[in-house]
């Protein structure tokens, strides 16, 4: 079943670069790929047909006004959609061979290898310790649980501000911190992907550029797909750029190519800031 | 000045005088209910202040008023609620994690939601026929505090799970996402999250409910506590009385000592409830600030 599912992913691959101008000058499989994935709240439908690859040790931005469903489709990659009732969902997403949408796909398990991070930051009414070690511990992964918060901290690049407070509330932290200390629960828990769902969109200048600057560190070893309405943001931190409006993916390629020759009409007059 | 600003200065004047009015109103509204309650609490006490005493306490109830005491009712009341609060809270708080955490939304639980409202508005009485054709008859009980804490519960567990449901309503989803988003399954986002967040308000509906069901006297005659039980019971098959039953024995005598005897074991009552209330208070704040 794998082999006939990675012929699929192939195939799709094709198709999808095929559509590209001057091409995806990226050889490698893609870790995870969304095959015309459509997603209805009750009768509208708020995705439609999305398809994208999303290459490893890359980062992916979505880019495109409010309410054009890329939030809706963030949440597809890690199956957070699943709470919300009356959400429908057709086509698939592939984590490396695996439809996350097969049957027998746990989306507990899932969730463990793609992380995500929100817009507002929502650290646990806990301790930053606490908050970092919840994820490994409920999941079974005990052991050298003090490395694996000092790694998670330093990896977030937040360990030197908090070192000495780790047991302070993480609420106790600035907007900025608590963003950074969210992005640390997730690596600890050493996932494939991180989903970003708009993290700077509460932050100040500061602290927005820190967090940029983390993804650009943090691509040397994860996958990152990040939501933004910032464009200049994609332009700066991401490889790839989705640009989306009413729910289709209008264009996909290498972010330099969007923002400077692109294809389409409405992705020219949305990166010039013609609308949006 | 213009004739629109002498008009303004009027109307001004005017507004003014409203607010006022409105406010010693709603002072007035507010002070009432605190003078009645006032003159309650000084009949009571200048009645039954005399016969407040250890012995009170520590004394069975007789026939000669010096001598009675009020150590059955007590100890009744005590394990009354203690079996009550062993069956109803876990019941309780389990059936509102279900209804807000777990249930599909359908119309179905939109029913039992209904009903269960409905079921916190149902006179206690008539929780007590069926705490007296349940327990006592169909399950043969008798005329047990264990039947008397079953019907108890029957009667808070509607306000426990309307509390509990609110107290969790009050968790914002976006804790609940950082938790799935982690990989946790409902029960460890449920537990290690929403309770300890929704905690605070869940005790407060747990004991302010639980203070209500230490005064309830009409359930617990139906189901058959007693009005005279002179040994403290020593199973939850014994027989039993509780304080507001033996109040309403002592104040339905014609003597007036008994009436008086009535009076402290309001007083007692009265401390009890508030012990209850100042518990409630004092956790919902210790956990408040544990979680900041």
């Amino acid at each position: 079943m794998e082999t006939s599912n990675r012929n699929i992913i192939e195939e799709h691959l094709k198709k999808i670069r095929s559509s590209v101008k001057d091409g995806i000058d990226v050889d490698t499989f893609p870790i995870m790929i969304s095959k015309q994935l459509s997603l209805y709240y009750g009768d509208f439908k708020a995705v439609n047909e999305a398809s994208i690859p999303i290459f490893p040790q890359t980062v992916t931005a979505v880019i495109g006004p409010s309410g054009c469903g890329k939030s809706s489709y963030l949440r597809c990659f890690n199956r957070m959609n699943d709470y919300i009732p009356g959400v429908k969902i057709d086509g698939s997403i592939f984590l490396h061979d695996q439809d996350i949408y097969d049957e027998d796909v746990d989306p507990v398990s899932l969730r463990r290898k793609i992380g995500m991070v929100f817009q507002k930051p929502n650290p646990f009414p806990k301790t930053i310790y606490q908050n970092i070690a919840w994820g490994p511990k409920i999941n079974g992964m005990k052991d050298h649980m003090d490395d694996r918060v000092q790694q998670a901290l330093e990896k977030a690049a937040l360990w030197n501000e908090v070192k000495d407070k780790l047991h302070q509330s993480g609420l106790s932290l600035s907007g900025g911190q608590q963003q950074r200390l969210c992005i640390a629960r997730t690596i600890a828990m050493e996932p494939e992907v991180i989903l970003m769902d708009e993290p700077c969109s509460a932050l100040d200048p500061i602290s927005t550029g820190r967090i940029e600057d983390l993804i650009f560190e943090l691509k040397k070893k994860y996958s990152i797909v990040i939501v933004t309405h910032n464009m200049q943001q994609a332009a700066r931190v991401s490889d790839f750029t989705v640009f989306m409006y009413q729910g289709d993916v209008i264009e996909y390629g290498p972010t330099e190519r969007i923002f400077t020759r692109p294809q389409k009409k409405q992705t020219e007059d949305y990166v010039r800031g013609k609308f949006g | 000045m213009n004739s629109n600003e002498i008009q303004y200065e009027k109307h001004l004047a005017f507004r003014r005088k409203k607010s006022r009015i409105f406010r010693h109103m709603c002072l007035a509204a507010s002070l009432f209910g605190l003078f009645f309650l006032g003159c309650l609490f000084y009949n009571i006490f200048s009645n039954g202040f005399s016969y407040l005493s250890l012995n009170f306490i520590s004394n069975f109830p007789s026939r000669f008023p010096e001598k009675a005491g009020i150590l059955s009712a007590i100890s009744g009341s005590i394990w009354l609620m203690s079996l009550t609060a062993l069956f109803s809270i876990p019941i309780g708080v389990a059936a509102s994690i279900y209804l807000e955490e777990f249930a599909p939304k359908k119309a179905f639980m939109k029913l039992i939601e209904i009903n269960i409202s409905n079921l916190a508005g149902v006179p206690s009485v008539v929780y007590g026929l069926l705490g007296l054709a349940v327990f006592v008859r169909v399950f043969g009980l008798g005329r047990s505090i264990l039947s008397g804490a079953m019907t108890m519960s029957l009667l808070v567990l509607p306000v426990i799970i309307i509390a509990s449901r609110e107290a969790i309503k009050t968790v914002p989803d976006s804790l609940r996402y950082a938790a799935l988003a982690l990989g946790a399954t409902k029960w460890q986002m449920v537990k290690d999250h929403v309770l300890p967040s929704a905690l605070p308000g869940i005790m407060t509906g747990i004991i302010l409910s639980l203070s209500r069901a230490i005064g309830e006297t009409a359930p617990l005659l139906v189901v058959g506590a007693l009005g005279f039980v002179a040994f403290t019971p020593k199973s939850p098959m014994d027989a039993f009385t509780v304080l507001p039953i033996q109040i309403f024995n002592w104040a339905s005598r014609p003597q007036a000592e008994f009436h008086k005897l009535a009076a402290a074991g309001i007083i007692v009552l009265l401390v009890v409830l508030l012990i209850m209330n100042s518990i409630a208070i004092y956790l919902r704040y210790r956990f408040q600030n544990r979680n900041k």
